[in-house]
C-alpha cells in the first residue's frame, strides 16, 4: 500500500525532474560548462526534499553574494590611488587582463590569481584594452571602469553575468570603444544588442555563440544596418533562417509533381 | 485455505454457481478475487490521498476559491501595482508568516487589466523629481529582477527588455521646457543626452527633423519590456512567499465610524473598514474578509472603490464632497506592419504632437498610438477600437515624422484603460483622511507599470514603517486633492 503510494509519488516527481533539469540547463548554473554530477544529484534530490531546496536556494544566494562582492565599487582605492589604478586593480582581482595606453605589455594574473603591483607605478596612464573573458563581471562592476574614456577594446567572451543591462551601460565608452566581443555570453539577447547603437565608434563586434539569439543572421543584418561602420562577425546571414528542403527528391515527390503538372495541364 | 476464503466472500460465490470443474472455477475465482482486491485497494488509496494533509478535501461543502476569513492586509486589485505591494509587504515582514496578505482580483484572465494592455515602456524622462526617482528605483529592481523574483526550482524571469531608450522630440515652443527637464533629470542621476536636429538626423536618418528644435534621448535604464512577464513573476514570487490570491470582486465594505471635530463646530465622519465583502465570480455568494488595512490598487476602477466608501458623496462644500479624481480613460494601441520602417535602433519615439511609436520584435512591426484631446475622449464602457482615430489623427502625424510610415498596414489593434487622474495625471499614494485604514496607490495615468516596483516598496514602507524611506512620495499625497494643488508634469504621454 505504502509502496504503491510511494511509487505513484515517484512517478509524479520524475516528470518534474525533467523540468528541473531543463531549468538547470537553461540557467546554465551561470557557467558555460555542463553541470557536474554533484549539481545534478542536488537538483534531483531537490524535487523530493525541502531541505535540499533550501540548500539550492542558499547556494544561489551565496553565488549572488560572491558576484556582488567581486563587483563592488573600489572607492577607497580610487580615492587613494586614482581612477586608473583602481580600475586596473579591479580587473586583476577578477582575473582579467589589460593593457595601458602607449604600452605593449599586458598585465595579467598568474594561474593562481596572484599578480604583481607594477601597475601602480603609472597612475596617470589610462587603460586601452581590457580582456575580461570568462570572469564574473556584471553591470555594477562597470562602475569601476566608467572613467576609462580611452578604452578601445573590450572582450567579454563567455562572461556568465554579462546581460542586456551591462550592454546598455556601455554607452559610457561611446566616444572611444572600437572593438567589442560579447560572444558566448549566455544572458545577452537582442534587446541588449539594440543598446549598442550608442557606440558610434564601434568597428568590430563579435556576436558568435549567443544562445539566446533566435535568428543570429537577421540580428547581424540589423546590427550592420544600425552601425554602418562596424564589421559584425560570428553569425552567418543564413543562420536561423528556415532552410529550404535539401533532401533528395524521392519517387513520391515525383508523383506529386507530376500530379501537380497534370492538374495544371487540365 | 483458499476455499474457505472464497466461501466467505459472497461476491465470488454467486456468479460462479453453474461451474462444473472445480479446478477451473477456482482459478477463475482466484483471478476475480485479485481483481476485486485491486479495485478495493485503489478505492482505499484514493480515499486516503483525499483525506491526507495537503489535499483540498474537506468534510464540509465549500465553494472553491473563497478568500480567507481574516487577513491583515487586503489589496484590492491584482494588477502589477497590487502584486508589487504584496511582494514588498512579505519581503519586509520581520517574522515568517508575520503578515497575512490577500490580493483580490476580479478578472482571472486579466483580459481588461491595464497592466497587460499597456505598451510596457519605462523611462526616466520626467520633469518631476519623484517620478524620475520612482522610475530609477524600478529600473534598478528590473535590473536585479532574478535576485528579487526568482523562485527556487522555476525558470529565471525573462522580461524581454529592449534597451532602446526613449527619444523625445521638442518643437521650438517646448525646447526650453525640455532643456529644463534635462537638467532636472541629470541632477536626479538619469543618463539622458540632448541632441540637436543635425545630430538627430545623423543618428536616425529615417526621421524627418522638420519642426524639431531639440531632442532628448535616454541612454540607460530606458526601453520597454513584456508587462505580462513582470506581472506573472511578481505574482509567482508573492504567492511562493505566502500571499493569498483570490479571484472575486469587492462589492462593499462594512465600516465603523466615529465623529471627529476638525475645526470649531465642524464635524466629519471618519470611517474605519472592518470587513471587505468579496463576491465570487458568476455567483451571488460573498465572503466578508475581516481586515486591518485595505490597499486600493484597483487602477482604473479605484474611483469606484472610493465611492463605495462614500467618498465624494457628501455635501458639496465639505471634505467628503470632493470626489476621488481617478477615472478610466480608454487609449488605443495600433500594431502596424511596415517592412521598410526603421530598424533595430528604433527608440521609443515620442513626438511633440503627442504620437508615439516603438518597434515590436524584429519583423518590421511597430506599435503606435496617441492620447486623444480632452474633448474627444472615447466611451469607456467597452474596449472597442476606433480605427478612424488612427486614420485621421495618428497616421498623418506619424507619417510626417517618419516618412517610411507613409506605406504601412495596420495589422491589429487593441484598447486599454488608463487609471487617469483628472487632477494632475500623477500617482496618488497615501491615506484618505476620511477612511482611517485605507491606503491608495493609484491614478498613475499610464506610468503605473514602469513605476510599480518602486511604488510597491514605498507603500509597503508606508504601511510597515509608517513613512517613506527609499523614495519620498509625500508630494503624491492625497492632500493635494483637497487643496486643489495639482503637481503637473510638463510633458505627459
Amino acid at each position: 500500500m505504502a509502496a504503491s503510494l510511494l511509487s505513484h509519488g515517484m512517478r509524479r516527481c520524475s516528470a518534474r525532474t525533467c523540468a528541473a533539469a531543463a531549468v538547470a540547463v537553461r540557467r546554465g548554473l551561470s557557467s558555460a560548462a555542463p553541470p557536474s554530477v554533484f549539481t545534478r544529484l542536488l537538483l534531483k534530490l531537490n524535487n523530493y526534499f525541502y531541505d535540499v531546496e533550501h540548500i539550492v536556494g542558499w547556494n544561489n544566494w551565496a553565488r549572488t553574494l560572491l558576484v556582488r562582492s567581486k563587483n563592488t565599487f573600489f572607492g577607497l582605492a580610487q580615492q587613494n590611488f586614482g581612477d586608473n589604478v583602481a580600475a586596473a586593480y579591479y580587473i586583476l582581482t577578477l582575473r582579467g587582463s589589460f593593457r595601458f595606453a602607449g604600452q605593449s605589455e599586458w598585465f595579467r594574473p598568474d594561474s593562481s590569481g596572484k599578480f604583481s603591483y607594477d601597475f601602480m607605478s603609472t597612475p596617470d596612464t589610462q587603460i586601452e584594452e581590457v580582456d575580461l573573458s570568462g570572469t564574473i563581471i556584471n553591470h555594477d562592476g562597470l562602475d569601476n571602469l566608467v572613467k576609462q574614456n580611452k578604452l578601445q577594446s573590450l572582450s567579454l567572451r563567455g562572461c556568465p553575468e554579462v546581460d542586456d543591462w551591462f550592454l546598455a551601460r556601455l554607452h559610457v565608452f561611446g566616444e572611444s570603444l572600437v572593438e567589442l566581443d560579447v560572444s558566448h555570453c549566455p544572458c545577452v539577447t537582442v534587446g541588449g544588442l539594440a543598446a549598442l547603437q550608442n557606440l558610434r565608434k564601434l568597428q568590430r563586434l563579435d556576436i558568435s555563440g549567443l544562445s539566446r539569439l533566435q535568428s543570429p543572421g537577421l540580428v547581424r543584418i540589423l546590427l550592420e544596418e544600425m552601425l554602418p561602420h562596424c564589421r559584425v562577425t560570428g553569425a552567418e546571414y543564413e543562420q536561423g533562417l528556415i532552410q529550404p528542403d535539401t533532401r533528395e527528391p524521392t519517387e513520391e515527390d515525383h508523383e506529386a509533381t507530376s500530379a501537380n503538372t497534370g492538374v495544371r495541364h487540365l | 485455505m483458499w476455499r474457505k476464503l472464497l466461501a466467505s466472500v459472497p461476491a465470488f460465490r454467486a456468479p460462479k454457481a453453474p461451474c462444473r470443474s472445480f479446478k477451473s472455477s477456482s482459478r477463475r475465482a482466484e483471478k476475480d478475487f485479485n481483481k476485486e482486491l485491486e479495485a478495493q485497494f485503489r478505492a482505499f488509496r484514493e480515499k486516503a490521498a483525499a483525506a491526507l494533509p495537503g489535499s483540498d478535501w474537506s468534510p464540509f461543502e465549500l465553494t472553491p476559491g473563497l478568500p480567507p476569513e481574516r487577513a491583515d492586509v487586503v489589496i484590492v486589485g491584482g494588477g502589477v501595482v497590487g502584486w508589487s505591494i504584496a511582494y514588498w509587504l512579505k519581503k519586509k515582514e520581520r517574522v515568517r508568516d508575520g503578515l497575512r496578505v490577500l490580493v483580490v482580483e476580479k478578472d482571472p484572465t486579466y483580459s481588461q487589466a491595464s497592466t497587460v494592455l499597456s505598451c510596457g515602456g519605462i523611462r526616466q524622462q520626467f520633469s518631476l523629481k519623484e517620478n524620475i526617482q520612482l522610475s530609477m528605483t524600478s529600473a534598478d529592481f528590473l535590473k536585479n529582477i532574478n535576485n528579487h523574483l526568482w523562485v527556487v526550482n522555476e525558470d529565471p524571469v525573462d522580461l524581454q527588455f529592449n534597451h532602446s531608450g526613449y527619444l523625445f522630440l521638442a518643437s521650438e515652443k517646448s525646447a526650453h521646457i525640455m532643456e529644463e527637464n534635462y537638467h532636472t533629470q541629470r541632477h536626479a542621476g538619469a543618463k539622458v543626452a540632448l541632441l540637436s536636429p543635425s545630430q538627430l538626423k545623423e543618428r536616425y536618418p529615417w526621421i524627418n527633423t522638420e519642426g524639431v528644435a531639440l531632442a532628448s534621448l535616454g541612454l540607460e535604464n530606458e526601453g520597454w519590456f513584456d508587462p505580462w512577464s513582470l506581472l506573472n513573476a511578481l505574482r509567482r514570487k508573492a504567492m511562493s512567499m505566502g500571499v493569498y490570491q483570490c479571484f472575486g470582486e469587492v462589492t462593499g465594505f462594512r465600516c465603523s465610524s466615529n465623529v471627529a471635530e476638525i475645526a470649531d463646530d465642524d464635524f466629519v465622519d471618519v470611517k474605519r473598514i472592518k470587513y471587505v465583502n468579496v463576491q465570487m465570480p458568476n455567483s451571488l455568494e460573498y465572503q466578508p474578509v475581516e481586515t486591518a488595512i485595505v490597499v486600493n490598487a484597483a487602477g482604473a476602477n479605484s474611483g469606484k472603490i472610493a465611492t463605495m466608501l462614500g467618498i465624494g458623496l457628501g455635501p458639496k462644500e465639505s471634505i467628503s464632497g470632493i470626489p476621488f479624481p481617478v477615472e478610466p480613460r480608454k487609449r488605443f494601441v495600433y500594431v502596424v506592419h511596415c517592412p521598410d520602417g526603421p530598424g533595430l535602433d528604433t527608440p521609443f519615439l515620442i513626438d511633440y504632437s503627442g504620437v508615439y511609436c516603438r518597434r515590436e520584435g524584429l519583423g518590421g512591426n511597430y506599435i503606435t498610438g496617441m492620447s486623444p484631446e480632452e474633448t474627444e475622449e472615447p466611451d469607456v464602457s467597452n474596449l472597442d477600437v476606433d480605427h478612424d482615430f488612427f486614420q485621421e489623427k495618428v497616421w498623418p502625424r506619424l507619417a510626417n515624422r517618419i516618412p517610411a510610415f507613409e506605406q504601412l498596414k495596420v495589422s491589429s489593434a487593441w484598447a486599454g484603460f488608463y487609471d487617469y487622474n483628472t487632477l494632475d495625471q500623477n500617482g496618488i499614494v497615501g491615506m484618505h483622511p476620511l477612511v482611517s485604514n485605507m491606503y491608495f496607490a493609484t491614478g498613475f495615468s499610464g506610468h503605473g507599470l514602469q513605476q510599480s516596483p518602486a511604488v510597491g516598496l514605498a507603500v509597503a514602507e508606508l504601511i510597515l514603517d509608517g513613512g517613506y524611506k527609499t523614495v519620498n512620495l509625500s508630494a503624491f499625497d492625497l492632500k493635494r486633492i483637497f487643496l486643489r494643488e495639482p503637481i503637473l508634469e510638463s510633458n505627459i504621454v
